[in-house]
């Protein structure tokens, strides 16, 4: 039966939904806000940050001491190249492990996402001198190996639970049917599975655009990602709220219009299975 | 075409052995069904022979050719699954030209077959469609039509029909029967349900536990069931089993007899007994007589105009030469 929803109640749900939603925007909203506002109406009461003029004098100031397109583009390498990376490698990963598993496939996932619980930190030392000796350090190649290696657990984890919901006399039905084991992957499992594929990729893509941790601590200047472009404009002599502001928001634009486009395809490849 | 033989199979997944050594032959153009209760190995079986799983003894040959270790791409089969497994994000066209495609025909002549195929099984009009736009009988016809375009040398039918209400049932299983017919290639047919065994088999084999009680024609079955398991699962309602000094008076350790074999009389006969529950289906009724001292609940199957109520008493009467009788190991005394 369904539940009865009386009107008072739905607008009760419709207002607490629309607080909680606010108050989680409200730093990104605000952020927006001081970017277009003078260095000196930046640090005023919020009252009178909203009265003041609005400016673009941030923005220039940020687009001439830096070089924003540099850092978008080295953004764009790290984030795309790690997840492509990735996703070769975990797709026939999760399919074994989805479709053969053995005796020990459950401890390899749990120890994959085990890794994920160690703080990167703990690793910064190793890692650094690593890239240290192979000349690594501040390059894009090191970065897309590192965040790729960062967030296979995840992307093997979330194909794995995807794949698993494909019935599995589906792909016996191929294999019946006379494919070959790349031709049932290729024509069977792979189009199947592309809602899984695709959200995969958004949420590695986004969590790669975000990783400030190894980016900050492995590059200097030629490698530099839009999070240490962020990062270069919190300066020991003082804050500089408005071109922070500024800064912070020429970096998350891209993501955020990405993730806005395909959030529809991204809750669905999340909650995949939940909701069937 | 269409000859399987195994020769000693046997499965085992890990230490459990689901079916100890097996020997059977399927002769070509045969309809053989497997039945048995849940669990007994039947779908395994024929997912060996499929190849879909791995043989851990003994040997399979498809049309005399050794075929234990081909894969099932290569054994020329074509099976049909119980959830019909079609392709989701194809269209119906595509989910029967898919096999075709795999073997790499032409354009012109998959759609040639294809189109062939959708109008032996009425689905002309859905070409187009998705399995998601289905029915479920559409799609069990999709299922079927995938395998037949391809012409394999046998077809296997895991639990075709389970899936499917009643009345689709008695319907699809009429359509299996006349493709049979039609198309004279050998099929295996797995279900659990013995009225789709009797009324579809050339042969019958029953298994319990992986293992084969008996291999015949379903009038075989039911008249000389080689032991209590078979005499009590082959049979709808189940034969009346039992034991005790009835038994004894004719040599038996247990005897049995089915329900349309008794005669029901509310006067005279030779045991008595009171009803519980009757039945009515119209045509006949069937009743359930408690206290007659042999089984707990004897089912005796009457005319539909017999007139008895609840609480009743009533005479039965066994025909004498329809009972069916077995040793203390199970086993039919001929």
């Amino acid at each position: 039966m369904a539940r009865a929803v009386t009107p008072r109640r739905k607008a009760f749900n419709t207002l607490a939904a629309w607080i909680v939603g606010v108050l989680v925007f409200f730093p990104i909203l605000w952020i927006v806000i001081l970017s277009f506002k003078t260095e000196g109406d930046a640090i005023k009461t919020p009252l009178a940050v909203l009265s003041a003029p609005w400016t673009m004098e941030s923005y220039a100031v940020v687009q001439e001491r830096s070089d924003y397109f540099r850092h978008f583009w080295n953004s764009v390498v790290i984030s795309l190249g790690s997840t492509v990376i990735g996703l070769v490698i975990a797709v026939p990963s999760a399919w074994a492990m989805a479709f053969v598993p053995g005796r020990r496939t459950k401890d390899v996932l749990m120890w994959m996402l085990s890794t994920k619980m160690l703080p990167p930190v703990g690793v910064l030392l190793p890692i650094y001198l690593i890239c240290q000796s192979l000349g690594l350090l501040d390059t894009k190649i090191a970065l897309v190996v590192i965040l790729m290696l960062i967030n296979l657990p995840i992307m093997i984890w979330m194909l794995y639970t995807y794949f698993k919901e494909i019935p599995r006399d589906i792909l016996e039905a191929a294999r019946m049917d006379g494919a070959s084991l790349k031709e049932e992957v290729l024509y069977v499992l792979l189009p199947m599975a592309v809602p899984g594929i695709a959200s995969t990729l958004l949420l590695n893509i986004i969590l790669a655009w975000n990783e400030s941790f190894w980016t900050l601590n492995l590059t200097a200047a030629k490698a530099a990602p839009l999070t240490a472009f962020i990062a270069s404009y919190s300066s020991p002599e003082g804050l500089f709220y408005a071109k922070l502001s500024a800064a912070s928001t020429m970096a998350i634009a891209p993501i955020l219009i990405m993730g806005w486009f395909s959030q529809k395809q991204l809750v669905r490849g999340l909650t995949f299975g939940a909701v069937k | 075409m269409g000859r399987i033989t195994l020769d000693k199979v046997s499965k085992s997944f890990g230490e459990v052995e689901v079916i100890p050594p097996l020997d059977l032959t399927i002769d070509d153009g045969e309809f053989v069904v497997f039945v048995g209760p849940s669990g007994c190995g039947k779908s395994t079986l024929l997912r060996l022979i499929a190849g879909l799983e791995d043989v851990s003894g003994g040997e399979i040959r498809i049309d005399r050719e050794p075929a234990t270790h081909l894969p099932p791409a290569k054994r020329r089969l074509a099976m049909v699954f119980q959830s019909y497994a079609l392709y989701p994000h194809m269209t119906v066209r595509k989910n029967i030209a898919f096999p075709l495609r795999m073997a790499g025909l032409d354009k012109a002549e998959q759609d040639r077959k294809v189109e062939e195929a959708a109008r032996v099984l009425n689905l002309t009009d859905y070409l187009d469609r998705r399995p998601g736009q289905l029915s479920g009988g559409q799609r069990q016809r999709v299922a079927i039509g995938r395998s037949i375009v391809r012409e394999p040398s046998a077809f296997l039918f895991d639990e075709p029909l389970s899936n499917l209400d009643a009345a689709l049932r008695v319907g699809m299983r009429l359509e299996i029967s006349e493709l049979h017919a039609r198309l004279k290639t050998t099929m295996i047919y797995v279900t659990h349900d013995q009225v789709e065994a009797m009324t579809m088999a050339d042969k019958i084999v029953v298994l319990q536990a992986g293992r084969i009680e008996q291999v015949g024609s379903p009038l075989e079955l039911y008249r000389t069931p080689k032991n209590v398991f078979v005499a009590g699962f082959i049979g709808s309602p189940k034969m009346n089993l039992f034991s005790g000094p009835e038994a004894a008076k004719h040599d038996a350790h247990t005897i049995g007899i089915r329900p349309e074999h008794i005669a029901a009389s509310t006067t005279e006969g030779t045991w008595q007994g009171r009803v519980v529950v009757s039945e009515h289906l119209g045509s006949d009724t069937f009743l359930h007589v408690h206290d007659t001292g042999l089984a707990e609940v004897m089912t005796v199957r009457v005319d539909g105009e017999f007139d008895v109520r609840h609480g009743d008493s009533v005479f039965l009467t066994p025909e004498p030469d329809k009972i069916h009788r077995f040793d203390a190991a199970g086993l039919r005394i001929a």
